[in-house]
Parts: structure tokens; C-alpha cells; sequence
């Protein structure tokens, strides 16, 4: 994050700067070689204005690996301002009894596909999967994402604070994800986390070779057909990326040099590519069996990018040394399996097997409109298992699978994912502990805002969908 | 035949070494799931298989293995929802999975049951899950390689996860906007399709020279069997007004009708409490994933059962790989204001009641069949699990291809980990 923070910084520092002293007629200022094109589409998301609010005497579980008992946590001006015991209240502070409740960090789902596979499912709002070539990595999630999907406001209710909206895994290069705050907005730009970076989507295994192969007479087919097919694009985009940076070069060297170079032609598909090698755009993989991820991560050493998790893993348990070695997250269900070959052998321990892996990244997602609204219980679950198996984990530990690991993969953890001073005010104030069946979101709050409040369900509106619609079940949270 | 030579009967088609032992499990808080309720510290002896004596401080037998319960709760065995359940190896591999006919031909005569595979790694999983027994429900599926199905779906049998089958059948209809391509395209056509189908079952003759029929003779035996109102015909269906017409069809054809999914139930709950017709639903759905189920709700379960309706749990997605998710489904219906005991028995007694089993199973007394699970926690709590399983009175191993799985890869993560 830091790094494309400090990238954005320096592009709008050149931008102003090249403004300021450029002569008219000048040749194109020099930029870095590929721009990630962040800025464009921008969030509007604005945090609104919230009082300095108080929860007191709470479990209060940090995100950085710590329980604290009868502990306070205060927000003022969206961001967490302290966490701690006895913690005064300023004026006018909104106060909330914690008692008997626990509070942690806002739940972060880096696998989502609400907005763009949207309920009600019907084929008009069927935009998750741009299943007509095995590589659109010039498509953009966001530009699908539909956001009067109810699911939005159903997670919300679940805790769900921020999640990535990823492109099916029908290509092997799906496209952009994009990362969105769970807020209700008429735009997706309304809900777009302000400088997040994007992540690009691909996917390992049956599904490529599934919608290609045999189904279209087009390539790929196999799994080896698979990672050629990767490869040859990293090699374009390798390639693009020279022929920018030649470009640049010569633009630098001023003069007739700099008069005569031509702007190689702009490719959509391979500034994504080109972004993503650059480390500007992070890298999620769709990726069950183990001998899988193994390839990918020796492509990803021949092409010298990141992978910054490989998503549902179901098989990450036998290469949890691997992946650590590797820093590479797993992101997984607690206990999907059989549904196609690639997931027969999922086993419900393969969360804590990555947990307790030194270095091991364990996070858990959901890739399911039904699974995101109870992410908690997901982890309840793999603690469960994990237990049986020796490997108990306590619930400050736990909750970094839901909180402070999704936020690093997503290249966010110096802003949300942690209750520490300075940090996004995202967090869930729970009826008591939240690794449990029982448990319920009571209060939600986003930048500090108050989003949702289970005594009070207009809290959260509705998705305009469900508006006079005679069926909806209007008492339901 | 008595009760246990039935036992005896069953036994012997177990096979594999498995043996029904007599056992006295102790000091249990059992869930009887009858109207005795919940009762603290009592004892359980099973022998061939039956549940034999219920209560405190029972006399061990010489031969009993006996298992200290110290306050644990125990079940009944756990329903596992109307689905695929042996039927369904893996997903999207048309070599082991049997459960959509695509003759392209109305044929209720079409029976699941013969493909159940009861060595279905499947079945060990559910185990270990506290499951015990579930449904077989065959899909209605337009397209594929076939000719496609019809909304008639066709029959299964109760299965039990020792492998064993129930001598039960329920048929499977397919109706509302999902099974439109089953149907020419219109729903309305559904209602059309299965009167004429009873109409033949009721006037063969008429019919018998028409090209135009339906059915075939076997199809027409079949379903008279189910027109008789003695078995039960299960109706997938979740927009109320297309609930309304189910009721309506099978209160005309006296059908002993269950239905399926069902997610605007809680709209029509008054009259389904009427008519005596329960409900098999799937307690996570709270989204309008079509424009019939724009009603979805997670109070659903606990407004039924408040009207007066029976309840039970199963799952929408037929696969059969995750069923011992239902129970934390069952939780989360308690978290949304449904009774635990009536949850309990919408796993349990309620699915054995509308499958034909309940006189065996679904409770626990004196002369039901030992299906049992003692759980570590609350039954319906995620941080529980089965600690131990009872099948037909036969104490289950608790090892899945799961945990071989897990086990051959537990010595490298530990050695890494002390690395």
C-alpha cells in the first residue's frame, strides 16, 4: 500500500509541478513507465460527519493479536482515536455500553462478486464473468458492479465493513477487482475505497479449461494449456512494458530524440498486465489444488511478480511451508469441498493448518451471498476443527482471518484491519462473542459512522429493488 | 415382522465388521425430541440396534460398553435434507452423478434409489457431521446431453448414513419461474402438464389410444400410488401465489403434499397450517435470488413454526457434500426467533415424520432405532462437534477420507512449525 501510495503521490506531485514551470509545446512530461491508472474512475466516497462516539467495557478484540477485557474504544472524526481502559469521553461524545458485548475490527471479504453476479440472478444482471476470451485483463469489475444489490446490505448486517469485488473465474485473466467500503450509494463510485489499489483475477484449474476447451474448440483445455496461456501473456506484457519504458527513455533524453519518439499503442489488456508485473496492481489467484499454486509460484518467479493470495486453496494445507516461504495468504472457506474434482480434497482443518504455519497467512473469505454474512462463524468453525486437530487458536487470533490478513493482501492493513490510533473507525460492536451460531452484528460503523443498528433496521436502507415490492419482508433485518 | 427381526434384517446387510453391541451411555442430557423433552443425567442402553431403556441410573449389562456422556448432550441422528446424497460423487462429473433422468418423457416411475452408492466418501463426511439420515431427491434439469427432463423429477428413498435404505419413497415435481424451461417456458403450463398426468392415472382408457399421453403404463402405476395420498410428493416451489396453486392442485388430487425451498411460506403460513402441509426449507436463504423468492427471509423458519406449520430443514443446493451445515443453519434460525427444541426437531423428528420414518426414527424412547449422536457442546452451536455417532445401535468410526487427509499431512506441518 505504502508503495502505491507513494506512487500515487509522485505522479500528482509531477502532474503539479509539470503544470507550474511547463513551456507550451513541450514534449510529454516522463512518467513512470506504465501507469496503473489510479485516479481514474475515482471514489466519490465521502466519510461523513459522525459524533466522537464511545463504546465502554467491551471484549475487545484489536485485530493485532490482542484480547482486551472491559476495554474501551473511541472514535472521533471516522478514524479510531484510542483503544484502551477508562478512556474519558470528549464533549458531546455518543456513549455505548459494551457490556457483555465484544468489538472488533469491521470484516473484510477479499472474495466477493455482489454488484456483479447481484441478487435477484437473472441473466440481464449476470456481469461477473467476461467469458469470451481466456484473457480480459482490460475489463474492470467496478464497471459491472450493480449497487443495489440486497446482498450489499445482508453483509453489512453480517459485520462486512469492506470487500473486494472480484471478476469470475471462467478466464484465466478475469480482469480488475475492485475494492469497495460497505456503504449504500446510487454509484459504485460512492462505495469505491478511496485509493485502494485494484487487483487483477485469475484462475488456476477446471474452470478456464471448462468455458474454452472443448465447450468452444478454443484454447485452452488443459492445465498445461492453462499455463501457457498465462505465460504468454506475462511475456506481452514484459514486452509492452519495454517498449513504454523505451518510450520514456527517450522522451528523458530530451531533444530530437525525445521530438521524434512515438507513443507506443495504448492496449487496455496489457496495462493491466504490465501493472500488475510492475506490483502497482496486486495479484489474487483463484487456484484449489496444491501442485497448482506450486507452478504458479514458480511462474510468478519466471515473470518476477507477487501473488498476493491464492483464493480458496482448498488444497493449501499440504503446501502450507510453501506458501509461507512464498508470503503468499490462502484465503479459504471452512468446509466447501466435493462440489468439482479440483475441491475433493478439502478438509475443514486447512485454515488453521495455514495459521499455524510460521509466517503462515490464513484469511477467510467467502465467494458466496450467503457466506459473507457469517464470516465469523466460517472462522468459528475452522477454530473448531483446528482444535480437534491440536492447533487451537484463540479469538484474537482467529479474528486477523477476517480482519488485519485480508486487509494486508489487499495492501490496506496501514488503514483498516486493526482497532489501533489512526486507522479507519470500521469496527462491529457484537450481542457477545462472535465465534458463535448465536452471534449478531448489533452495530456496524464505517469511517465512524453509524451503518447499521440491529434494534433500528432503517438504519440501513433497503436496495431500492426491494421497494414496493409487496413480498419483501419489510421486519427482517 | 417384529421389530427386531428388522434389526436383525437391516444388521445383516451392513456388512464391513460393523457390529451393534449393547452400550449404556451415561449421564446424558438427552433430547428426546417427543413431549418428554430434555431430560438431565439419564442413561441410554442401546441392544440390537434399538434404543431399549431411557433413564437414571440404569443398570450396566455384563456385556455393555458403556460411555460417560458427563452432562453431554445427546440427539437424535441429524437429517441431512432432500437431496443428492449419494448420488452425487463430485460435482460436474456426469460419470458419478445419477440424479437428473433427461429422457426427455414424463416418468414418475423414474427412481433414484438404485444409484445410491453407500460407499460414497460422501457419507463418512455427513457422519462425522452428526448426520444420520437423509433424503434422496432426484433434480429436474432442462438440457444436457439427453433429450432433457420433465418437472417431474422422479423418486427416492430415505437413506441412513451407515448405508443403508429405507423402504420409503417420495417423489420429486419441480415447479415455479426455476423449472419454466421445463415447462414451455411458462409456469402455468406446470399445472397443465400435471393434470393431464393424473388424468390419465385416473382414467386410463381415455387415454390409452391417444398418441399425446404423457406417461407410460409403469409411469401411470407409479404415480396412482402417489395419488392415494400415501406417500409423499415433494413440490419445489417459493413464490407465495405459486404455493397457493400447489396447495390448491394437491388438495384436488389429494396429494400428501410437502414442499421445497419455499421462501415465501411465512406469506401463506395460515394456510399451510390448514391444510396440514409442511415445509422442508433452507435456513440461510434471505435474499431474493429470483423474483420468487423476493420474500426471503431468515425469520421464515420460526414464522412457520409459530402458525402452526410443520418445519423442516434442507437445503436449496442438492449437493450433498456440506449437509452437516444444516445444523449451523438450524442455529441461525434460533438466533432469528425460532424455539432450539423446534429447531432440534426440524432436523430430526419433523423429517421423519414427512418422509414415513418417524415410527423408527427422528426421537429418542424406548423401541426407536439407536440413531444417536453425543455432541461436545450445544448440538446446534458451531464450536460443537460429534464425538460420538450411533447408526442402527452401531457406534461409528469417526474417521472420513477428510481426516486421513488431514492426518497424513499433520506430521509436515508440525515438523515445519518446530522448525
Amino acid at each position: 500500500m505504502t508503495k502505491l501510495l507513494s506512487f500515487i503521490a509522485t505522479l500528482l506531485l509531477c502532474g503539479c509541478a509539470a503544470q507550474a514551470s511547463k513551456p507550451a509545446h513541450a514534449a510529454p512530461t516522463p512518467q513512470a513507465a506504465v501507469p496503473a491508472h489510479a485516479g481514474l474512475y475515482p471514489s466519490t466516497y465521502q466519510v461523513p460527519q459522525s459524533a466522537p462516539t464511545l463504546i465502554r467495557n467491551a471484549t475487545v478484540l484489536t485485530g493485532t493479536g490482542a484480547r482486551l477485557e472491559h476495554a474501551d474504544v473511541l472514535m472521533v472524526a471516522g478514524k479510531v482515536s484510542a483503544v484502551g481502559t477508562a478512556l474519558g469521553a470528549p464533549a458531546g461524545a455518543l456513549e455505548i455500553d459494551g457490556t457483555d458485548r465484544w468489538v472488533t475490527p469491521g470484516l473484510i471479504d477479499v472474495h466477493s462478486h455482489l454488484g456483479v453476479y447481484p441478487s435477484p440472478q437473472v441473466d440481464a444482471n449476470s456481469d461477473g464473468n467476461e467469458a469470451t476470451a481466456p484473457s480480459t485483463a482490460n475489463v474492470w469489475a467496478e464497471h459491472s458492479v450493480w449497487p443495489q444489490d440486497p446482498g450489499f446490505r445482508t453483509a453489512l448486517a453480517g459485520g462486512i465493513t469492506t470487500l473486494q469485488i472480484l471478476p469470475g473465474s471462467a478466464n484465466l485473466i478475469g480482469g480488475r477487482s475492485v475494492v469497495l467500503k460497505n456503504v449504500p450509494s446510487v454509484t459504485y463510485q460512492g462505495m469505491k475505497f478511496p485509493d485502494a489499489p485494484q487487483g487483477l483475477k485469475m484462475a488456476c484449474g477446471e474452470n478456464p479449461k471448462r468455458v474454452y476447451g472443448k465447450a468452444k474448440g478454443v484454447f485452452p483445455e488443459t492445465r498445461m494449456g492453462n499455463m501457457a496461456g498465462y505465460r504468454a501473456q506475462w511475456a506481452e506484457a514484459q514486452e509492452y512494458r519495454r517498449d513504454q519504458e523505451e518510450y520514456q527513455k527517450k522522451l528523458a533524453a530530451g531533444g530530437k530524440e525525445a521530438k521524434d519518439a512515438k507513443p507506443p499503442k495504448r492496449d487496455l489488456r496489457l496495462d493491466t498486465l504490465a501493472a500488475a508485473l510492475q506490483g502497482d496492481i496486486i495479484v489474487h489467484m483463484h487456484c484449489y489444488r496444491a501442485d497448482e499454486m506450486a507452478a504458479v509460484l514458480d511462474m510468478s518467479q519466471e515473470f518476477g511478480y507477487h501473488v498476493a493470495a491464492f483464493h480458496h486453496a482448498v488444497e493449501a494445507y499440504k503446501i502450507s511451508d510453501l506458501l509461507a516461504e512464498h508470503g503468499v495468504c490462502a484465503a479459504m472457506w471452512a468446509d466447501w469441498w466435493g462440489f468439482k474434482m479440483e475441491a475433493y480434497d478439502g478438509i475443514p482443518e486447512n485454515i488453521a493448518f495455514i495459521d499455524a504455519a510460521p509466517e503462515g497467512c490464513a484469511i477467510v473469505h467467502s465467494d458466496s451471498e450467503e457466506g459473507i454474512q457469517r464470516l465469523n462463524q466460517e472462522a468459528a468453525k475452522a477454530m473448531t476443527y483446528g482444535a480437534r486437530a491440536g492447533l487451537s487458536v484463540p479469538p484474537e487470533r482467529a479474528i486477523r482471518w477476517l480482519t488485519a490478513n485480508p486487509a494486508k493482501s489487499l495492501g490496506l492493513l496501514a488503514r483498516v484491519g486493526t482497532l489501533e490510533a489512526g486507522k479507519m473507525a470500521d469496527l462491529v460492536v457484537w450481542n457477545g462473542t462472535p465465534f458463535s451460531v448465536y452471534a449478531q452484528a448489533d452495530l456496524v460503523f464505517i469511517d465512524g459512522a453509524l451503518r447499521f443498528d440491529r434494534a433500528h433496521p432503517e438504519s440501513a436502507p433497503p436496495s431500492d429493488f426491494l421497494l414496493g415490492q409487496p413480498a419483501a419482508p419489510g421486519a427482517s433485518p | 415382522m417384529r421389530p427386531r427381526q428388522l434389526a436383525f434384517a437391516l444388521l445383516l446387510t451392513l456388512g464391513g465388521g460393523a457390529q451393534a453391541a449393547t452400550v449404556l451411555i451415561r449421564d446424558a442430557t438427552v433430547h428426546t425430541v417427543t413431549d418428554a423433552g430434555v431430560r438431565p443425567h439419564t442413561d441410554i442402553l442401546i441392544r440390537d440396534g434399538y434404543v431399549v431403556e431411557l433413564g437414571q441410573a440404569l443398570r450396566a449389562p455384563a456385556d455393555a460398553v458403556l460411555i460417560e456422556a458427563a452432562g453431554r448432550a445427546v440427539t437424535p441422528g441429524l437429517f441431512g435434507g432432500a437431496g443428492h446424497l449419494g448420488i452425487e460423487e463430485i460435482g460436474l462429473e456426469p460419470t458419478v452423478d445419477d440424479y437428473a433422468l433427461k429422457l426427455g418423457s414424463m416418468r414418475p416411475e423414474f427412481d433414484v434409489t438404485p444409484a445410491f452408492d453407500p460407499d460414497s466418501v460422501v457419507l463418512g463426511v455427513g457422519r462425522l457431521g452428526g448426520v444420520s439420515f437423509a433424503q434422496l431427491a432426484p433434480t429436474a434439469e432442462s438440457g444436457g446431453k439427453g433429450a432433457g427432463g420433465t418437472i417431474i423429477a422422479g423418486q427416492g428413498a430415505l437413506v441412513r448414513l451407515d448405508g443403508t435404505v429405507a423402504n420409503t419413497r417420495a417423489l420429486f415435481i419441480a415447479t415455479g419461474g426455476a423449472a419454466n424451461a421445463l415447462s414451455g417456458d411458462t409456469r402455468a403450463a406446470q399445472f397443465m402438464l400435471l393434470q393431464q398426468a393424473l388424468t390419465e392415472v385416473h382414467a386410463p382408457k381415455l387415454l390409452l389410444a391417444n398418441d399425446a399421453r404423457l406417461l407410460t403404463p409403469a409411469g401411470r402405476q407409479a404415480l396412482a400410488d402417489y395419488s392415494a395420498g400415501a406417500r409423499c410428493v415433494v413440490f419445489d416451489v417459493n413464490r407465495a401465489s405459486d404455493i397457493r396453486q400447489v396447495l390448491a392442485f394437491a388438495k384436488r388430487e389429494h396429494l400428501r403434499a410437502a414442499l421445497r425451498g419455499a421462501d415465501e411460506a411465512w406469506r401463506v403460513a395460515a394456510e399451510l397450517a390448514a391444510a396440514g402441509v409442511p415445509v422442508l426449507l433452507d435456513p440461510l436463504d434471505d435474499l431474493p435470488e429470483s423474483f420468487d423468492s423476493v420474500g426471503a427471509t431468515l425469520e421464515n423458519a420460526a414464522r412457520l413454526q409459530r402458525a402452526g406449520v410443520k418445519i423442516a430443514f434442507s437445503f436449496n443446493d442438492p449437493q450433498p457434500h456440506n449437509i452437516r451445515k444444516l445444523r449451523q443453519g438450524a442455529g441461525i434460525a434460533v438466533a432469528h426467533g425460532l424455539p432450539r427444541e423446534a429447531a432440534l426437531a426440524a432436523l430430526t423428528r419433523n423429517p421423519a415424520e414427512i418422509f414415513g420414518v418417524a415410527d423408527r426414527n427422528g426421537s429418542i424412547a424406548r423401541g426407536r432405532v439407536a440413531d444417536l449422536v453425543l455432541w461436545s457442546g450445544d448440538p446446534l452451536e458451531v464450536t460443537s462437534l460429534a464425538d460420538e455417532v450411533f447408526i442402527q445401535g452401531v457406534r461409528q468410526s469417526m474417521h472420513s477420507r477428510q481426516t486421513e487427509l488431514r492426518d497424513r499431512y499433520l506430521p509436515k506441518l508440525r515438523a515445519h512449525a518446530a522448525r
